[in-house]
């Protein structure tokens, strides 16, 4: 009875290690299939020294708090400063791509926001009602 | 006891002194404020403003609907989906004197109430006022309950039924929230006019007056004194920013 037990547990072990020696053996294939974030680049730096309104890393962190906590002061108190405002990043970060138009929100990986966003699976809903792209020419 | 009084005296000599230094000093900063009084330092708008309308309506003309054509456009209120639905920020209304027979026209939008019922009844503070007397809806707070709609004694709110695409970055809409005349506050705030008061006075009719109600040398505050005018439903005592003049 003991030695069954024994055998089915190494027959387990051994499913076991020829499966992940198969996803071991995928492996590259999977990193091929793997989007890897690469948002275009904006169309200029904020000065000659910083890249963007903040430190990129801060920026990669805090976007969204910054861009809330704007969204606030716009609506609310009529504070319409560049700085941090969605309508700025858009204007700077969403680029043409190849074929001479605006990428879209809604599908592929090119539009700015969505090439991270889609790589860390957070859905953003700020494009149900916010302009995905510069519209030109500008109203202000 | 004069050297006790003495003191007393120069501390009032030194308090004159310092109100008139500070008077001066003070004066062209108050100058200053005075040209941008609409905004804080920070940016933030004032209640040291309230913005109003002052519509004419006897120059308001009865086949004319450039105002509403021009809300249109600026904020894109088209609708593809379903047209019949479509978001009326500004309608012309017709209006009929049942003794007289007399007809008028006259554009009706959000009248920017002093005493909004809209805001009295949304339960998540999504429709508010400004500090300058706009009021609007914060669309991040927005349920789409439609209290508001039902509240609102001019109609003046419209419903977002279908998913909107190619909205305006000055404007932003979306399906489930409810909208209204924001007074083109994306203008206002760059000291521009409203886009249907523009249209108005491009065609030449000239029957739309914007302006700063609180100050008492704008052009639509002198003529407030001037003309007789009335507001919608004044009965309500809602103190609407929109008045009408010619009723």
């Amino acid at each position: 009875m003991k030695v069954h037990v024994k055998l089915s547990t190494l027959g387990k072990l051994c499913l076991g290690l020829m499966l992940s020696l198969a996803v071991s053996a995928d492996e590259p294939q999977t990193d091929a299939r793997t989007f890897i974030p690469n948002p275009p680049k904006a169309k200029e730096n904020f000065s000659p020294t910083q890249k963007c309104i903040e430190p990129v890393d801060i920026m990669r962190s805090n976007h969204g708090e910054f861009l809330k906590h704007h969204r606030d002061d716009t609506m609310h108190r009529g504070v319409r400063t560049i700085k941090y405002s969605l309508v700025a990043c858009i204007n700077c970060h969403v680029t043409k791509s190849a074929d001479g138009n605006y990428p879209s929100i809604k599908k592929g990986s090119e539009h700015f926001c969505r090439s991270c966003h889609t790589y860390a699976a957070v859905s953003i809903d700020c494009f149900q009602c916010h302009a995905s792209k510069p519209i030109e020419p500008f109203s202000r | 006891m004069n050297e006790e009084i003495s003191p007393t005296q120069n501390r009032r000599d030194f308090l004159k002194t310092t109100a008139v230094v500070a008077g001066m000093t003070v004066a062209p900063g108050v100058l200053l404020y005075g040209v941008s009084r609409a905004h804080h330092a920070d940016g933030a708008v004032t209640s040291d403003v309230r913005w109003g309308m002052l519509i004419d309506t006897t120059k308001c003309s009865e086949g004319c609907d450039k105002c509403v054509s021009a809300c249109a456009t600026e904020h894109g209120l088209t609708e593809d989906v379903r047209p019949d639905i479509a978001a009326q920020w500004i309608r012309k209304v017709g209006v009929r004197d049942k003794q007289t027979g007399k007809e008028y026209s006259l554009p009706l939008l959000c009248q920017h109430c002093e005493h909004p019922p809209c805001v009295d009844v949304c339960p998540t503070g999504a429709s508010f006022k400004r500090a300058d007397g706009i009021v609007l809806v914060d669309k991040h707070i927005c349920i789409g309950c439609r209290y508001c709609m039902m509240a609102c004694p001019y109609k003046a709110r419209s419903f977002i039924h279908e998913t909107l695409e190619n909205q305006k970055p000055y404007s932003p809409r979306g399906k489930g929230t409810v909208e209204s005349c924001t007074l083109c506050v994306h203008r206002v705030d760059n000291e521009q006019q409203p886009a249907c008061v523009e249209a108005c006075n491009k065609v030449g009719h000239k029957a739309m007056l914007f302006g700063d109600l609180k100050d008492p040398n704008s052009d639509i505050s002198k003529k407030l004194k001037e003309v007789r005018s009335t507001a919608l439903r004044p009965d309500l005592r809602l103190n609407p920013g929109v008045r009408y003049q010619g009723l």
